[in-house]
């Protein structure tokens, strides 16, 4: 399923769209992470993983684990782009009864790997599935996107020293660093430094790419997946709220619905 | 004129004042000033305000240090993370010195709403009380809520006051002052006894209103405290009433209805109902369809009242 990088780029706007209209259909939710990852998230799901929609279950598909799920507005909707699901589930997102919960439910049926929203445990369940991996002589690969607000967790840090220490080389660490949380800029909430600088430390191959340039999205997915004996972070430098001029940048706009004006905004600059 | 706000709201803004005459407190939060509302007493006191980013075990542990270097500490996040993702440090850092530590922790329960069952703690009542020495305080409204915060700034140790996201509607008069370990009859009834606590103390006073026209005459205690437990009250009441029920925004397991449990089967064996969350996570929804789902309205509770009755 292959694309180019302009149908990638095209996608990855519909993904914004879909974000955006579920988070306001549903009158909560969290745009501005998802809207900044969107980018790595389309490259990822149409260009790299070895996945079968008609078969979520597949024993050898590689795994994507959203670490920071409350940006699942954003998987869901490509889950439903490739066909995994229905697109008018995306419609009853946080609804009673709904599968799409607000922060993600273990549901294989629909190819969510795992339950998250308490943040910064996934790296540590991706690793554990790429231990699985090697227990089992199996080739698949397991990405996690890890976000900035969330590695504040210490837990993280004890993942990552993991997964360096075991040479998880079919591990890959896919990180948005919008720079911002729900209490503001993270430099001036709690600032991490160089994120590179870290997963170097602790063992990593790194790589830091503009997370809204699609090509570098794709080479550095490339790039990740040909290195041996070591575990692999991309660091995306991204915008919270990416392709909205009214949301970029403003924590507010972590988790906080778009009012009808945003709204029309947010359609009419996404091109919708 | 009644004040019907949420216990967090009432919560940021007691702080705040208590902050004035009270310059030995510290407030601490991670990532969640705006939702906790410790973000009133941050802008007024920004050289005494601390937060520690998404990182609720170093949270506890910082505020453990600053405690036993002669503060009172007030830290807050979300409940199921301070209580929950942080338990062991409050456990080892906090309960077992005895620093003087206060976890007031919000968006407990299902009344979060939308963002679903890892938001929702249905545990933390359990998890607080197992600790040694914790005290356990859960408010109904904003009247209880600020008079619970005048009694921990003057109690040394740790405790854990339980808040919530949603508006809550006025039980207490602003007279009201909270006694340690005292629940307070709100109704008196001759048939049943509902006990209750927190954002469902409304509804079970309004229920008790709709049980007496079916006939049945309730009594209504709001427990503030859940530890120490009012036991004199829960034997007194258990004494007066053929059927006792309980009724929280929490897991019966190790919530209200389990603690008046242990004290009726030491003190006054009596048939005790617990209605709240039946052992399940909560879900997504917009909190009002969540508490009617649960049956913790004011219909749901006294329909489970009148089911209880009539199966006996
Ligand atoms: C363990 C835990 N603590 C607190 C929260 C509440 N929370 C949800 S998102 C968030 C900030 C996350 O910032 P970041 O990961 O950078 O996400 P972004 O704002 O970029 O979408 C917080 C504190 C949580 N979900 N889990
Ligand atoms: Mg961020």
């Amino acid at each position: 399923m292959s694309k180019s990088i302009q149908e990638l780029q095209d996608i990855a706007n519909e993904v914004r769209v879909s974000i955006v209209k579920m988070v306001h259909t549903a009158n909560s939710g969290h745009m501005g992470g998802a809207m900044s990852f969107a980018d790595m998230l389309t490259a990822l799901f149409y260009n790299k993983l070895n996945y079968d929609p008609k078969n979520p279950k597949w024993e050898d598909r590689d795994r994507f684990v959203l670490s920071s799920g409350h940006m699942c507005a954003g998987l869901y909707t490509i889950l439903a782009k490739i066909g995994v699901f229905d697109e008018k589930e995306l419609w009853n997102f946080r609804q009673l009864g709904s599968p799409l919960q607000g922060h993600p439910k273990y549901n294989l049926d629909l190819g969510i790997e795992m339950s998250t929203g308490s943040l910064g445990q996934g790296l540590s369940v991706a690793n554990g599935m790429a231990l699985a991996a090697r227990v089992q002589n199996k080739k698949y690969r397991v990405y996690s996107l890890e976000t900035d607000g969330g590695s504040q967790e210490g837990m993280v840090w004890e993942a990552a020293m993991l997964a360096a220490h075991y040479k998880l080389d079919n591990r890959c660490v896919l990180f948005d660093y919008n720079n911002v949380q729900i209490d503001g800029f993270c430099s001036d909430v709690m600032d991490l430094g160089s994120v590179a600088d870290k997963f170097k430390a602790f063992g990593w191959h790194v790589i830091e790419i503009d997370g809204h340039d699609m090509q570098a999205c794709c080479d550095a997915l490339d790039e990740a997946e040909k290195v041996k004996g070591k575990p692999q972070a991309i660091i995306s430098k991204t915008t919270l709220g990416k392709g909205v001029s009214v949301f970029e940048n403003k924590s507010k706009f972590h988790g906080t619905p778009p009012t009808d004006e945003e709204f029309a905004i947010a359609m009419k600059e996404l091109g919708n | 004129m009644s004040l019907d706000i949420a216990t967090r709201e009432a919560y940021g803004k007691k702080l705040a004042a208590l902050g004035e005459t009270h310059p030995e407190i510290v407030v601490m939060d991670a990532d969640l000033s705006g939702s906790t509302k410790t973000n009133i007493f941050k802008k007024q006191f920004p050289e005494r305000f601390f937060n520690v980013g998404v990182a609720e075990q170093n949270l506890m542990g910082t505020a453990a240090g600053i405690a036993l270097s002669g503060h009172t500490v007030f830290v807050s996040t979300f409940a199921i993370f301070a209580t929950g993702r942080a338990w062991e440090p409050v456990r080892q850092s906090i309960a077992y010195p005895k620093a003087n530590v206060k976890i007031c922790a919000t968006h407990a329960g299902i009344t979060v709403g939308e963002d679903g069952a890892s938001h929702q703690s249905v545990e933390d009542i359990a998890l607080m009380s197992a600790i040694p020495g914790m005290k356990v305080m859960v408010p109904a409204d904003a009247h209880q809520t600020m008079s619970m915060m005048d009694y921990l700034v003057k109690t040394p140790g740790p405790a854990y006051l339980r808040l919530g996201r949603a508006t809550t509607q006025q039980v207490f008069d602003a007279d009201y002052v909270y006694e340690e370990g005292k629940g307070a009859v709100l109704r008196d009834g001759t048939d049943v006894c509902l006990f209750t606590t927190g954002f469902v103390t409304k509804a079970t006073l309004d229920a008790a209103t709709r049980l007496e026209e079916k006939g049945v005459s309730a009594s209504v205690v709001c427990m503030g405290s859940i530890k120490p437990i009012d036991a004199d009250l829960i034997v007194a009441m258990a004494s007066k009433h053929k059927v006792l029920f309980s009724v929280e925004e929490h897991s019966v397991v190790g919530g209200l209805g389990a603690a008046i449990s242990e004290v009726l089967t030491s003190q006054k064996p009596a048939r005790l109902f617990r209605l709240g969350i039946q052992d399940a996570f909560g879900q997504s929804a917009p909190y009002q369809e969540l508490i009617k789902h649960y049956e913790l309205d004011e219909e749901g509770i006294a329909r489970q009242v009148l089911g209880k009755l009539a199966a006996l």
